[in-house]
């Protein structure tokens, strides 16, 4: 078995991607070829003696606002912002675990405010100001958060990190002095199974402390 | 998720003509916190959702003679936010971040947290809100009950009410508003909540083409409120059993109590019969166990969840207590 996203496969045998495609690429284009058509003209229907506009259930062009870029997409009313994220955006960092809103891998700002990707319809974020990990780091510089975990070894396997950094940041704007109390309340809302618990509040410590 | 519509309708009116008079092919879209967890499961599956967020006037939260006036709309962490609430009505505003994570908080609204659905496995898994096998025989009643209703339980719903914050709304007597087809109509908070009998009907008195415009909460000055929840985990998880507590005073002795007890029934639980026992005497450890033991004296636990008993009766005499001592609002 080998991954088609690992640079250098270590099977002597196995041939070179000769087409250049990535895994992820390649599953956008077969995706494409299947689901490109069918933008129709807006439903209408008839409320209270007016119009309003049924979108879906095929796809709908919509546009986001996305750490501060704007961007489009055709996409039906079902695909929640975590999966637009991912799929359309190639905005990997929001992670899908739970997909039911209790673990925290998704968590993403919305107008500043931390909410799970994966618990919002990308159709009901359109107008609102989408903040992903991906922009944090700036100018080839780890945000300060960022730096604290990787200063106080506050991830292991790295698949909550993510989440982890966009709740965290979100914390400490609102809680620039907070309580071991505050802390353990303020990030209950995402779950680490390695358990570096302990990492990540000396990280919130360290943040803290410089006031950053 | 199946495919549906989505409509955003930007008045009440649009939205009332908007919705079925059935349940199930369309579904109000409020926060969707927990609408669309169940839309994946399969659970619901609406053919078209109504999202209500473009309708201004169900937002908001205002102060005034009349007490606290809260948009269905409003979000539990807005709410919990509010200066009004947290100087007002503080155990409202703990209830409301005890309820959830950050994350949430910033999206789940008032409205909705009246609205959503049990936390029982067997109707999360789809087999329904009174599940039953083939022959007859009530799977809750036969299977896995720990974390069932030990109070109104006699009937096919063995679920309990989901909301950690509506029994702290109703031991400070709040008010629900609602519009339907047939224009608005307000009740008690605690007549909102109905234990279904057939599978047809829902937890709640709502009927399908009718919306949740406002709660409404009466001012609480010289009112000792409390609640006490008992979990597995400190935060951000369903209590095993709660109780919130809303004391008058007159001197040292209770005037008159509202006493709710939660996760315990299908329905968010008041106890006249706690009330009934505070009222006239002081609040000690002995009158907070005797109120503790009425509420729970027609407990009819199921096969396992007897240990649900013992602890009703602890949370709702250390929120007796925790009231007693707390200052007035």
């Amino acid at each position: 078995m080998r991954d088609d996203d690992d640079p250098n496969p270590k099977d002597p045998e196995a041939k070179p991607d000769v087409s250049g495609v990535s895994r992820r690429d390649f599953l956008k284009i077969s995706g494409l070829s299947i689901t490109l058509p069918l933008v129709g003209e807006p439903k209408m229907a008839m409320a209270a003696g007016q119009q309003v506009v049924v979108h879906g259930p095929g796809k709908v062009p919509m546009e986001f606002s996305i750490n501060g870029r704007r961007l489009k997409a055709d996409l039906e009313p079902r695909v929640t912002l975590l999966d637009a994220l991912r799929d359309q955006f190639e905005l990997t960092g929001a992670k899908r675990v739970c997909d039911r809103g209790e673990c925290g891998t998704c968590t993403v700002l919305l107008d500043n405010k931390p909410v799970y990707s994966c618990s919002v319809l990308a159709i009901e974020a359109q107008r609102k100001a989408i903040t992903t990990v991906e922009s944090l780091m700036q100018d080839g510089k780890l945000h300060p958060v960022q730096q604290a975990f990787v200063d106080n070894d506050a991830s292991q396997c790295g698949f909550c990190t993510p989440g982890f950094i966009v709740a965290c940041k979100a914390f400490l704007d609102r809680h620039p002095h907070p309580t071991p109390e505050d802390i353990r309340h303020g990030l209950s809302g995402n779950l680490c199974r390695c358990g570096t618990y302990n990492g990540i509040r000396k990280a919130i410590a360290q943040v803290a402390q410089k006031g950053a | 998720m199946r495919p549906f519509e989505y409509v955003s309708p930007s008045s009440r009116a649009q939205a009332v003509s908007l919705l079925g008079t059935a349940w199930g092919n369309t579904e109000i879209l409020a926060g969707g916190t927990d609408l669309l967890a169940l839309m994946k499961d399969d659970v619901v599956a609406p053919k078209r959702l109504i999202n209500i967020k473009e309708i201004k006037d169900l937002r908001g939260v205002s102060l005034s003679a009349q007490g606290l006036r809260v948009g269905a709309l409003t979000t539990l962490g807005d709410l919990a936010d509010d200066a009004n609430v947290k100087k007002n009505y503080p155990v409202l505003a703990e209830a409301l971040i005890e309820a959830a994570s950050p994350q949430i908080r910033n999206l789940a609204t008032l409205g909705g947290n009246l609205c959503q659905r049990p936390r029982c496995w067997y109707f999360r898994n789809g087999l329904g809100l009174l599940p039953k096998d083939e022959t007859g025989r009530e799977l809750v009643a036969a299977g896995e009950n720990r974390y069932h209703a030990i109070l109104g339980n006699d009937g096919p719903a063995k679920f309990v009410s989901p909301s950690t914050v509506v029994p702290v709304l109703i031991a400070y007597g709040a008010m629900v508003r609602i519009e339907g087809p047939k224009g608005k109509r307000e009740l008690p908070l605690e007549k909102f909540f109905v234990i279904p009998r057939t599978d047809s009907e829902r937890e709640h008195d709502l009927r399908p083409n009718e919306v949740i415009t406002e709660v409404l909460v009466p001012p609480a000055t010289g009112v000792k409120a409390a609640h006490y929840e008992i979990r597995q985990r400190e935060a951000f998880d369903w209590p095993l059993a709660l109780a919130a507590v809303a004391l008058k005073m007159s001197g040292s002795k209770v005037q008159t109590a509202r006493v709710v007890l939660g996760y315990v029934a299908p329905v968010p639980w008041p106890s006249p019969e706690a009330e009934q026992t505070l009222q006239g005497q002081p609040v000690n450890e002995e009158s907070a166990q005797k109120a503790a033991e009425a509420a729970l004296q027609h407990a009819t636990p199921l096969s396992s969840n007897g240990y649900k008993v013992q602890l009703a009766r602890v949370a709702l005499k250390r929120a007796i207590l925790k009231a007693a001592h707390r200052g007035a609002a």
